[in-house]
C-alpha cells in the first residue's frame, strides 16, 4: 500500500474527524462503485447460468410446465455428444470456423500491411474499409440475401460477368455445396477490418530502429518481413484470430439471416442448432445441456484468450 | 524534412494506396448498394442486368412507414385527388395508404433500448471502472475476468434462462428487461475500456484535489470524470452500436412492444413479394447512424473492439 500525503493527514487526526474530513471511506467507495456492476452480471449471467446447468439434468419443456419434471442425470449430455446431427453441426461451425479465420488473417494482415507503407489518405480509407464491421450483422445479413439471389443479385452478377457463367445458374444460398461458401464470404467480407485493425497496431508498435539496423546489416526486405515483421506482429495476430474463433463461435445473427441453417442442415452452426432445439422444438432441458457444453467449449477458448492477451500486454 | 532507409518509396507508396483503394470500393459495394436500392422502385429492384443508373423515387420509403391495399382502377379514379406527395407515390403504384407501419414504432424501441442500456452502462461501468483501476479490490484480477468472460457466453445459450426468468417477471417483451438485458451485456465492454481509459490519467491529479479537501467522491465527479470524458465518449458510443445492432436476444425475448429494428427489418414484406426498396430503405435508415458514429470513433476503434487489450 502506498502512503499519500492525505493518508498520512488522515493517519494523524482521530478517525471520527477523518470520516468528517474524506466523506466516506475508500473501501465504502469502493464497494458501492462495484457492487451494482457485479450484482446485475450475477443476476443476468450467472444465474440464468446455474439455472442452465440445474436444467440440464433434467426432461424439462417450457412448452409443457404441466408435465412432471425427472432428474435424468447424464442422459442429455449422453445424447448430445453421441447424436451424429450434433458432430455435423460441430463440423459445420470448425468449416466455418476455419476458413473466415484464414481468409480474414491473410486479407487483413495484407490490407495492413499495405496501409502501414503510409500512402496519402490512408486515413480515409482504412475509416472506410472498417463500416462492415460495426454494422447490424442481422440487416447486413439480410441484404445479402439480395445480393446472392440467382440473376438478379449484385453478386451473382460480377462473378458471371468476370468468369463468363450464367447468373441464373447458380444460387449460393441455395445449393448444397455453395451455402457454406457463402457464409464465409459474408463473414469475411465483414470482419477483415477487424484483424486489419489489429495487425495495423501490431505493425506501427515496430520501432523503425530494428528495420534501420536490419539495413544496415544488408538484410533483404524478404529476411526483414520474415524475421522482423511477422514475429512483432505475431501476438497481435493471435489475439485478432482468438477474437474472431471466440466471435464466430457464437455466430449467430449473420448466418441465421442469411441462410437461415440450410439448404438442409449444411450450414446449420452450433447456435443455429442451439436455437432450433431450444426455442421451435422446446427441449429446454436438452438445449440446457447443450447451451453447457458451449460454455465449457468458449471458457476454454477464453482463458487461452487471456493468456494471450497478457502476453501482448507485456511487451 | 527526415529521411530513413526504411521510408517505402514512392512507387511502393502508389501501389498500396491503389490496391487499399480497389479494396475499399469492393467492399463499399454491398453498403452502397443497400443505399441505392432503397432509392429504387421495385421492378427497378429486380431487373436484370442490375440497374446502375435509374430513376430515383421514394417509393421504398414510403412503402416503409406505410401499410398499404390495393384496389381497382375504377375505384382509384373515383377517388379524390392525393393532397400529399406520398399519396401520389403510393397511388401509382395502384395502392391506397391503409395505415402506418411499425417501423416507426420499431425504430423507436431500438432508440429507446439502446441509449436507455447505454446510459445505465455507463453510470455502472464508470463507477466500477474507477474502482478497480484506483482501489484495492480484493480478487480484483478474478472479477475482471468475470466480468470479462460473461461476453463470451454465446447469447443463445444464456437466452433460455433468461426468457424463462423473464416470464416470471413479466419483463419478456418490455424495454425495461431489454435495458437491463443490455446493459449486462455490455458492461464488460465499458468497465474494461473505462479502467483502461482512467488508468491513463495521473493519479496526481486526485490527490491534489484530495489535499485541497475534496473527498474522494468529489475528487471522481471533479477532476477524473473530466478528464476522461474523451475515454467515456467513445465507450458509450461502443456501448451504443451494440446495442443497436444487437439481433439474437432481440429475436428471443421481444415480439411486439419492446421489439428493436434488427429483428424487424428482416421481416418487411411488400405486396406480393418482398419488398427490397422498402428493405433497404429500413436498412439505410438504420445504418447510416453508425457509419457516422464510426467515423467520429476511428481514434478509439481499435481499443474498443478489443476490450482495451491494444491501445494505438
Amino acid at each position: 500500500m502506498t502512503f499519500t500525503p492525505i493518508d498520512k493527514a488522515a493517519r494523524a487526526t482521530p478517525p471520527a474527524m477523518a470520516r468528517r474530513i474524506r466523506g466516506l471511506s475508500d473501501r465504502t467507495i469502493a464497494w458501492i462503485f462495484v457492487a451494482p456492476s457485479i450484482f446485475l452480471l450475477l443476476a443476468v449471467n450467472i444465474f440464468p447460468l446455474i439455472w442452465t446447468i440445474r436444467l440440464s439434468f433434467t426432461n424439462f419443456r417450457v412448452n409443457r410446465p404441466n408435465n412432471d419434471v425427472e432428474w435424468v442425470g447424464l442422459r442429455n449430455y449422453q445424447r448430445i455428444l453421441t447424436d451424429e446431427g450434433t458432430w455435423a453441426t460441430m463440423q459445420a461451425t470448425a468449416h466455418f470456423l476455419i476458413w473466415t479465420i484464414v481468409l480474414q488473417v491473410l486479407i487483413g494482415f495484407a490490407l495492413a500491411f499495405l496501409i502501414n507503407k503510409k500512402f496519402r489518405g490512408n486515413d480515409l480509407w482504412t475509416t472506410i474499409i472498417v463500416f462492415p464491421m460495426m454494422l447490424s450483422p442481422a440487416v447486413v445479413g439480410n441484404f445479402w440475401t439480395f445480393l446472392y439471389q440467382p440473376q438478379i443479385g449484385l453478386f451473382n452478377y460480377v462473378v458471371a460477368f468476370f468468369t463468363g457463367a450464367d447468373p441464373a445458374s447458380f444460387s449460393m444460398i441455395g445449393d448444397v455445396m455453395l451455402a457454406p461458401r457463402a457464409i464465409v464470404i459474408a463473414d469475411t467480407w465483414m470482419w477483415t477490418p477487424f484483424v486489419m485493425l489489429i495487425c495495423l497496431a501490431g505493425l506501427r508498435s515496430i520501432p523503425n530502429s530494428i528495420y534501420e539496423a536490419a539495413e544496415c546489416d544488408r538484410a533483404s526486405k524478404w529476411r526483414q518481413f520474415w524475421t522482423i515483421t511477422i514475429p512483432m506482429v505475431l501476438p497481435f495476430l493471435m489475439l485478432a484470430v482468438l477474437f474472431r474463433g471466440i466471435e464466430n463461435f457464437k455466430m449467430f445473427d449473420l448466418v441465421v439471416q442469411l441462410t437461415g441453417g440450410g439448404p438442409g442442415n449444411t450450414t446449420t452452426l452450433t447456435s443455429i442448432d442451439l436455437k432450433r432445439e431450444a426455442f421451435e422444438k422446446w427441449r429446454t432441458g436438452y438445449s440446457s445441456a447443450y447451451a453447457v457444453i458451449l460454455f465449457v467449449t468458449v471458457f476454454g477458448l477464453a482463458s487461452i484468450y487471456v493468456k494471450a492477451l497478457n502476453k501482448v500486454k507485456e511487451r | 524534412m527526415s529521411f530513413s532507409v526504411t521510408d517505402p518509396t514512392p512507387r511502393t507508396k502508389w501501389f498500396a494506396g491503389l490496391a487499399v483503394a480497389l479494396y475499399a470500393l469492393i467492399t463499399l459495394m454491398p453498403l452502397l448498394w443497400i443505399i441505392a436500392t432503397g432509392f429504387k422502385s421495385p421492378a427497378d429492384s429486380i431487373a436484370y442486368p442490375p440497374k446502375m443508373e435509374f430513376q430515383p423515387t421514394l417509393e421504398g420509403y414510403v412503402n416503409l412507414f406505410t401499410t398499404r391495399t390495393r384496389i381497382k382502377e375504377a375505384d382509384l379514379a373515383n377517388l379524390p385527388p392525393a393532397d400529399t406527395w406520398y399519396d401520389r407515390i403510393v397511388r401509382e403504384q395502384g395502392q391506397i395508404i391503409a395505415g402506418p407501419s411499425r417501423y416507426g414504432e420499431r425504430f423507436m424501441n431500438s432508440v429507446i433500448i439502446g441509449f436507455g442500456s447505454t446510459a445505465l452502462c455507463m453510470i455502472l461501468g464508470t463507477a466500477a471502472a474507477y474502482a478497480f483501476s484506483r482501489f484495492r479490490v480484493p480478487l480484483k484480477d478474478d472479477l475482471l475476468f468475470f466480468i470479462l468472460s460473461t461476453r463470451m457466453m454465446p447469447p443463445i445459450a444464456v437466452a433460455i434462462p433468461i426468457f424463462l426468468m423473464f416470464r416470471n417477471l413479466g419483463l419478456n417483451d418490455t424495454h425495461i428487461g431489454m435495458i437491463l438485458l443490455y446493459t449486462a451485456v455490455n458492461l464488460s465492454l465499458s468497465v474494461w475500456l473505462l479502467k483502461g481509459f482512467i488508468d491513463e490519467i495521473p493519479v496526481e491529479y486526485e490527490e491534489a484535489a484530495l489535499i485541497d479537501g475534496y473527498t474522494r467522491f468529489q475528487a471522481f465527479c471533479k477532476v477524473v470524470l473530466p478528464q476522461a470524458a474523451t475515454g467515456i465518449a467513445s465507450t458509450a458510443i461502443f456501448c451504443l452500436i451494440f446495442a443497436w445492432n444487437e439481433y439474437a436476444f432481440a429475436v428471443l425475448l421481444t415480439s411486439g412492444t419492446a421489439q428493436t429494428a434488427p429483428p424487424f427489418i428482416p421481416t418487411i414484406i411488400g405486396v406480393g413479394g418482398k419488398d427490397w426498396p422498402a428493405v433497404a430503405a429500413g436498412a439505410t435508415i438504420f445504418l447510416v447512424p453508425v457509419m457516422v458514429f464510426t467515423i467520429l470513433l476511428r481514434k478509439h476503434l481499435l481499443r474498443g473492439i478489443t476490450f482495451g487489450a491494444v491501445r494505438k
